[in-house]
């Protein structure tokens, strides 16, 4: 066993873990945070990806190890205070989701597009952006409008 | 996955001595190739060395003529990089085209030069624009790299430090993806270097990986007009032909992508 310190959510956490163990796995299974899920576990469908240091990451494609000493944010963590991140805030406005299962995702894909390429996005940048994110409930039309809306306000 | 023993080193130096010493070790950057080969047990490392955080690995420059890139370097990071998309916009935009962006946000330059993929983008550029792979241990010119499916001139146990791309006159990249995947189809970089040489490589078509195709070389030496290439015909005895397409197809792909990239360069 591995001991593993990351700061989660803002906070320090240290986990025993096999170096093998997906960081997806330590995340969901070991400190609680089921917010991040596993869809296709190909590395295709984006709805496992977190912040690592600021910048979007399969986390069903990085072990835990490969993240020690890293800070990282997943969808629990975007909320302060009670107040739903503006990229949250969006999804529910636009109707967003229907199912809910790939938006973790979809939000930290869209918090990923703001910090490269701004606030300002055309659809057409939003859809190009989202080829690694996969929903099999809706047409991505709401999902495009949301991310548009909450990237203008963040 | 199968146990593995994961080591972060703090210099290429002593990721090569880590190395030495694993029964049966391998490298590990960005992860996306190999971690979902781990998965699905088609790889067992028994112990996994870490380059991804190596600053002697990472950074891009330019400086007379040539664009140098570390082998840690991300695919967003040369997709986005100023210096590459001011000298050699061909590559900085196929960087761009590859995976998704959470896949250019881990993957580097030189996973996928090592892992030679018969699909991957990065071999085509590469054996396009003639560039020279710097490992820890010698210089090995692109022509020489790149030696059947999955496979390099690189030995056991050596790293590949950085790649140097001698600046074009003019280049382009056309890629015909899989709307599964994202890799390539078939892809043709075709770049004319300053001297008036037009180098021509073709990526996901081969049945050994990435191959320059000679006939079409020739073809546009005369006149860089993508007339010149209808005249060619592309055999296709030596192509991949699997679920995606046919042989005869991607021979047909060859063409219609080296037409478009030429007409790209103008
Ligand atoms: C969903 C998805 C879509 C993709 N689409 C594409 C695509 O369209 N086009 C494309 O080209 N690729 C694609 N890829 C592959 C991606 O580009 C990989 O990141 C890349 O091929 C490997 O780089 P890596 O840094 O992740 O390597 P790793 O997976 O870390 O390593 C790959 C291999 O290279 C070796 N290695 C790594 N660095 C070095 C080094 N410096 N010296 C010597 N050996 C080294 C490792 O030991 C290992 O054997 C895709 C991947 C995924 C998951
Ligand atoms: S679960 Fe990680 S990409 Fe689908
Ligand atoms: S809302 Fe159901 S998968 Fe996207």
């Amino acid at each position: 066993m591995t001991t593993v310190g990351m700061t989660v959510n803002g906070d320090p956490v240290s986990v025993e873990t096999e170096d093998r163990t997906l960081l997806v796995e330590v995340l969901r299974d070991q400190l609680a945070l089921t917010g991040t899920h596993v869809a296709c576990d190909t590395s295709q469908c984006g709805a496992c990806l977190v912040l690592i240091d600021g910048v979007a990451t399969k986390s069903c494609t990085t072990l835990a190890v490969q993240a020690d000493g890293s800070e990282i944010q997943t969808i629990e963590g975007l909320a302060k205070d009670g107040d739903l991140h503006p990229m949250q805030a969006a999804f529910n406005e636009n109707h967003g989701l229907q199912c809910g299962f790939c938006t973790p995702g979809m939000i930290m894909a869209g918090v990923d597009m703001v910090r490269r390429l701004g606030k300002d996005l055309d659809d057409e940048t939003i859809r190009s952006e989202l080829e690694g994110n996969i929903c099999r409930c809706t047409g991505y039309v709401n999902i495009v409008k949301a991310i548009k809306a909450g990237a203008a306000r963040m | 996955m199968y146990q593995t023993r994961y080591h972060r080193p703090g210099s290429v130096a002593e990721a090569a001595e880590l190395l030495s010493k694993a029964e049966d070790g391998r490298y590990v950057a960005g992860g996306h190739t190999l971690i979902p080969t781990m998965k699905h047990r088609l790889a067992g490392p028994s112990d996994l060395v870490d380059l991804s955080r190596l600053s002697e690995l990472k950074g891009i420059s330019e400086k007379g003529g040539t664009v140098t890139i570390g082998a840690a370097t991300t695919h967003y990071e040369v997709a986005s990089s100023d210096a590459v998309r001011k000298a050699i916009p061909a590559l900085a935009a196929l960087a761009g085209m590859i995976g998704d962006p959470a896949v250019r946000n881990r993957g580097t330059i030189g996973g996928s030069l090592a892992n030679n993929d018969p699909g991957a983008d990065y071999p085509a550029a590469v054996l396009g624009l003639g560039a020279t792979i710097h490992t820890d241990k010698r210089k090995i010119e692109a022509d020489d790299f790149f030696t059947g499916l999955f496979t390099t001139a690189l030995e056991e146990g050596e790293i590949i430090v950085k790649v140097s791309f001698p600046v074009p006159k003019k280049a382009a990249y056309e890629k015909f993806h899989s709307a599964a995947s994202r890799y390539a189809l078939t892809g043709v970089f075709v770049a004319s270097a300053k001297d008036g040489a037009v180098r021509v490589a073709v990526t996901g078509a081969g049945a050994n990986g990435v191959f320059r195709a000679a006939d079409i070389e020739k073809a546009l030496s005369g006149k860089a007009s993508s007339d010149a290439i209808d005249a060619v015909s592309i055999d296709p005895s030596g192509l991949l032909s699997d679920i995606h397409g046919s042989a005869e197809y991607r021979a047909n792909l060859v063409k219609v992508m080296a037409k478009r990239a030429v007409d790209a360069i103008g």
